[in-house]
């Protein structure tokens, strides 16, 4: 066969394409399995991180039993829904529903006596979705710890929030004002207040405004939701009813 | 139709032909080993692959865990295209390059995500650009098209490594002034929070130098690189 023909510029195309799509497919069908095991052991090494536990990757599922207590799925009302595992929760699927039927995974922590919630975040930051994990200590108004990752922000800038200094920042601020307000932690641009854990708002990175904002929304949009539940909890929320 | 079929039948297809018996290693093979880490170095004389030496070149583990990502992308892709090298449409070759080349580069990818899942979070993006990495389709156009397998194979490893040992050199600077570590360990004394908490160099009052880290500091790197080689090498100097 001629091989300049068209013919056989399409029959070789069409071939190689066959084959090369035939050899990805294998390697990702069987490379899964384990690709999920790692993805699911780094989230149970996130949880572990806002709370101030850290592990390796092989120890990630027995630290993981030991400290977190209670996985709960909640409506947005506030109750306990039985039938939904939370750990399997995908929030960027549940995020796009009504939130009504949306439903809120928390992690609820015993470390040594002291109890944390840990609320997963996920939002909106400058190019793609960016997550996270924030822990509250037992009176649900101080941040025990936080931890962010991110899809594309840009590396250098926005990208920054994955860096344990910007995460450190939240430790210890307060997710509700002076006056009992729930207000979230707000990444500030400009911020002078210092190491000041009672302004509800941390120091922005340079150059990261949109990804700093989206942030701030993150954190305040799905704390939100869970508030109800820890009213229902008796846990002395600070809100001022 | 079936006057084709039967041609081919009779006249088997020969992939490769090696045009003349020579050693395994003999001179010239082992010149295509050694010859890009030093006379025709991919980075500091043909000054291609740059854009990743500038990016992971913060630690030496992502440094070499990406060398040698480039190496298998770069050695099999060179081997598979010199095999199908007569059989490649010439209007379509480089298209037939980017396939090849892209299909390596996600294998790796895939294999990284299952067995060295951190340091694939490391190189998050860079492990895709090896597709854009311009050695590796400088090289299928200009070795493999024209040579045998064998040859592809060892000119693929030559350039890798020449590459990969410029990012490790680079690497080494960077890691050990930028943040006082080898491989993450702290080998230059621990930093306190205060002086006296200090250990090592340190407790003098050492400090990192935070440029290190930037990328602009990796180009200073491969520029004194540049330098220091052809200060050694008088040959490389352009003559106007």
């Amino acid at each position: 066969m001629n091989r300049d023909s068209n013919a056989y510029t399409f029959l070789f195309a069409a071939i190689m394409v066959l084959v090369v799509a035939a050899a990805l497919s294998f390697a990702a069908v069987s490379l899964q399995p384990m690709q999920n095991e790692n993805i699911r052991k780094e989230k149970m090494q996130n949880i572990l991180h806002t709370i101030g536990v850290e592990t390796e990757r092989d120890q990630a599922g027995e630290e993981f039993e030991k400290y977190i207590t209670e996985q709960v799925a909640l409506t947005s009302t506030g109750d306990v829904d039985p039938n939904v595992n939370a750990f399997e929760i995908d929030l960027t699927k549940e995020i796009k529903k009504p939130i009504e039927e949306q439903r809120f995974p928390l992690f609820i922590a015993d470390v040594n006596g002291e109890h944390y919630y840990i609320i997963p975040l996920r939002g909106a930051g400058l190019w793609d979705a960016i997550w996270g994990y924030i822990s509250l200590k037992n009176d649900v108004n101080t941040v025990k710890g936080a931890i962010f990752d991110h899809k594309g922000e840009t590396p250098g800038l926005g990208a920054e929030i994955t860096q344990s200094w910007f995460q450190q920042r939240f430790e210890d601020e307060k997710i509700f004002d002076q006056s009992g307000n729930f207000v979230g932690v707000t990444v500030q641009k400009g911020y002078s207040g210092g190491n000041n854990k009672d302004d509800n708002a941390v120091d922005a990175i340079s150059g990261a405004t949109i990804t700093g904002d989206g942030v701030t929304k993150m954190i305040h949009d799905r704390i939100q939701y869970y508030l109800p539940y820890l009213e229902k909890q008796n846990v002395n929320v600070a809100l001022n009813k | 139709m079936a006057d084709l079929k039967e041609k081919k039948e009779n006249k088997p297809v020969v992939l490769f032909v090696s045009e003349e018996k020579e050693p395994l290693f003999s001179k010239k093979n082992r010149k295509l080993l050694t010859d890009p880490l030093n006379d025709d170095n991919p980075i500091t004389v043909q000054v291609l692959g740059i854009c990743s030496a500038l990016a992971i070149t913060v630690q030496l583990k992502p440094a070499i865990v990406m060398a040698l990502a480039v190496m298998a992308v770069l050695a099999f892709s060179n081997m598979i295209i010199s095999l199908i090298r007569n059989l490649i449409p010439n209007r379509i070759r480089i298209i037939v390059q980017l396939v090849v080349v892209a299909a390596l580069v996600i294998l790796v990818d895939q294999v990284l995500k299952a067995f060295a899942y951190d340091v694939s979070k490391q190189l998050s993006v860079f492990v895709g650009l090896i597709i854009t990495n311009c050695i590796v389709m400088g090289r299928l156009e200009a070795f493999a098209l024209g040579n045998g397998v064998w040859k592809s194979f060892l000119d693929g490893i030559g350039n890798a490594a020449g590459y990969g040992l410029i990012l490790v050199i680079v690497a080494f600077f960077r890691e050990l002034l930028g943040s006082g570590k080898l491989f993450g360990f702290e080998v230059l004394g621990h930093k306190g929070a205060t002086l006296a908490e200090s250990t090592g160099l340190y407790a003098l009052g050492y400090e990192n130098n935070g440029l290190m880290l930037l990328s602009p500091a990796a180009l200073l790197t491969v520029g004194v690189l540049i330098w220091v080689q052809r200060s050694r090498n008088r040959k490389l100097i352009e003559k106007h």
